[in-house]
């Protein structure tokens, strides 16, 4: 575990706060997917929320990310209404984005995100875009870009990364590996043992991280932003991390064994920091029980909420095509 | 009145480019060798000596890069002007253009917006083959959410590329090669006036010649020879193909009675379907007097040998023989 020492009781009890907020978001929806309450499909990042937590911890308000398919956990540790969320996946034109996006494409741009993106490394370029952008307009400002392990070997992936680098981007990468791409081991994709080795074909920094740890990602992601900051350009950060549930709302698991699962969810991020943080005196065991609890009835206020808006009409649909 | 200058298709790029960056920090360019080099086609020659390395930023080989990085510079509040060295290479941008740029104001639920501009050299004519001469607006018009630009001469390159870079949405502005060189007319005062509206490039009575870029100067030229044979052609220069402005292209054969369409790209899927299905769903299907007919490239790609070049694509006497069969039916 990354130096829990570092933290204060506030940070530690939002660390956890936001980690069990995204949890009990997605296994909310996970819920209302099967009652037949919610259409369509969704990518939950159940067991992953260290990477999405620790990283956006480390910025500043004013910062930026870009997400992914797998992108509620971004989304609110960025910051979003989990009421506008979750009016977005019922298609309500009370959502984030009038149910016109759904759950690979909420952005809030007013909070710093520039939205989750359902092509698979389509943020890429996208995020060292605005982080030339942050750059030529002299700002200190910083993006934080969130892929998968299967994005990284997308041709946008290559030519963003070394855009970056030549430019000395703020922008830190974050490749959240949770071991497959759909049914694909990443172990299958790529013949390196680490992704971030990647990074020395740039010219700038690679780590591979315990991404379930949230201090550690945290600590990580901080350097990277000093160093974005700082103007020395980007980082890439691999987080070793596993989804507990499937790729999609389509998935069998035919590809991974019941004993790799299990495996993973002894390692599950909040439990994890939650023990951590209570041996550390940051807060007790009540506490942490609390915590857990009081995100599960705000989700469900929130679905309460949610589902009272009012859904969009097609009047004049063709007109929000243009700006 | 301000005077009229008469300078180059080329020029009259450079000089819109000069404009916005002059009066607008945000905007800036970006795109393959467009800095020392001046780019492909000579258009932004000086642009770096004035502006510097970050507003003219030349980049690597990475055509995915170039427009989303383009389009996340956009979505914070840039408004950049990308080149895609031909337009052939937008065929390696499609998801940042067609999958992004295009979708996220609409998909974002009109929060976001992507000022960006794409320009692109286009067209066939220079013998550069296959891969370097194709057309491809078809490709893009069935896309909502980009507009389509293909200025046919000077002063409208200025014009129309003065209104993208002003326009909150993605632009793609295709310029012909063949017209780089030519001159026109261009006068200095600012160019205004939003994207969508078709030119009457030429009156006439008896028949509508409707076409974009490169074909428009073949289909006036083609309007002197068949006035020699007492036919009256009217040529309508589409301008933008996104969007389109329907109602002059009905207005005109709703006079006329006859419509032939003309464009480079082939004829399967190419947008002058889309124009001829326009005036036949239209009250000008009462008013035609004989069927209306498109003349394209034909269905290959573009080949090398000149001769088997330009014999692919219209030419200003196919336009004469087609508008003379449509009159003679």
């Amino acid at each position: 575990m990354g130096d829990v020492g570092q933290l204060n009781r506030a940070e530690a009890i939002e660390l956890l706060t936001t980690m069990w907020t995204i949890r009990r978001f997605e296994e909310a929806v996970d819920d209302l997917f099967a009652r037949g309450l919610l259409h369509g499909t969704m990518h939950l990042s159940i067991g992953q929320e260290a990477s999405a937590t620790g990283a956006i911890a480390a910025l500043d308000q004013g910062d930026y990310i870009t997400s992914t398919h797998r992108g509620h956990g971004h989304c609110i540790a960025k910051g979003a209404d989990v009421t506008l969320m979750l009016a977005e996946l019922l298609g309500k034109e009370s959502g984030y984005c009038r149910g016109r996006g759904g759950s690979m494409h909420i952005a809030d741009l007013d909070a710093g995100n520039l939205g989750a993106n359902g092509i698979v490394a389509g943020s890429i370029p996208i995020a060292a875009g605005a982080a030339l952008a942050l750059k030529q307009r002299g700002s200190d400002r910083v993006v934080v870009c969130f892929f998968g392990d299967g994005a990284a070997n997308e041709g946008a992936f290559h030519e963003a990364l070394n855009m970056a680098a030549i430019w000395k981007l703020p922008v830190i990468f974050i490749c959240e590996n949770n071991h497959y791409g759909m049914s694909m081991a990443w172990t299958k994709a790529v013949a390196i043992d680490r992704l971030s080795r990647r990074a020395d074909a740039y010219g700038f920094p690679g780590v591979t991280i315990d991404g379930n740890d949230v201090i550690a990602v945290k600590e990580e992601a901080g350097r990277a932003v000093e160093r974005a900051r700082s103007g020395e350009g980007p980082t890439l950060i691999e987080c070793l991390t596993y989804r507990h549930k499937g790729h999609s709302k389509s998935d069998q698991n035919l590809y991974r064994t019941r004993e790799e699962i299990k495996e993973w969810r002894d390692k599950d991020p909040t439990q994890r920091f939650a023990r951590v943080a209570i041996d550390a005196g940051l807060f007790d065991a009540a506490t942490a029980d609390r915590i857990a609890e009081e995100a599960k009835h705000t989700i469900s206020r929130a679905i309460e909420e949610a589902r009272s808006g009012p859904d969009p009409t097609l009047v004049g649909i063709e007109n929000e095509t243009y700006a | 009145m301000p005077e009229a200058r008469s300078i180059t298709y080329g020029e009259a790029i450079r000089e819109a480019l000069d404009d916005a960056m002059a009066s607008d920090e945000s905007v800036f360019l970006m795109g393959e060798d467009i800095g020392v080099y001046g780019g492909a086609f000579g258009v932004t020659t000086g642009l770096l000596e004035k502006y510097g390395e970050d507003r003219v930023r030349d980049t690597p080989i990475s055509e995915i890069g170039i427009v989303g990085i383009a389009v996340g510079a956009a979505l914070v509040g840039m408004r950049p002007v990308a080149e895609m060295q031909f337009s052939d290479f937008t065929a390696n941008a499609m998801d940042q253009l067609c999958n992004q740029a295009a979708k996220l104001h609409f998909m974002y639920g009109g929060k976001a917006q992507v000022p960006l501009v794409l320009r692109a050299p286009t067209g066939s004519g220079t013998g550069a083959a296959a891969q370097h001469s194709q057309s491809i607006e078809s490709w893009l018009a069935n896309v909502p959410g980009l507009k389509i630009v293909m200025p046919s001469n000077a002063a409208d390159a200025k014009g129309l590329l003065t209104a993208a870079i002003a326009d909150p949405n993605p632009v793609v502005f295709l310029e012909h090669k063949l017209l780089y060189k030519t001159k026109g007319e261009v006068r200095n005062e600012s160019y205004g006036g939003g994207l969508g509206r078709a030119a009457v490039a030429h009156e006439g009575r008896d028949i509508s010649i409707v076409c974009w870029s490169a074909m428009v100067s073949k289909a006036l030229a083609a309007a002197g020879s068949l006035k020699d044979q007492g036919i009256d052609a009217e040529v309508i220069d589409v301008r933008t193909l996104r969007p389109l402005d329907r109602s002059t292209i009905i207005g005109s054969v709703s006079k006329t009675g006859r419509l032939l369409v003309v464009h480079e790209s082939p004829l399967t899927g190419g947008f002058g379907g889309e124009i001829a299905a326009t005036v036949t769903e239209s009250d000008a299907f009462d008013f035609l007097e004989a069927p209306v007919k498109r003349l394209a490239g034909l269905e290959t790609p573009i080949p090398y040998n000149p001769e088997l070049e330009k014999g692919v694509v219209p030419q200003e006497e196919d336009i004469v023989k087609a508008a003379v069969e449509i009159m003679t039916g």
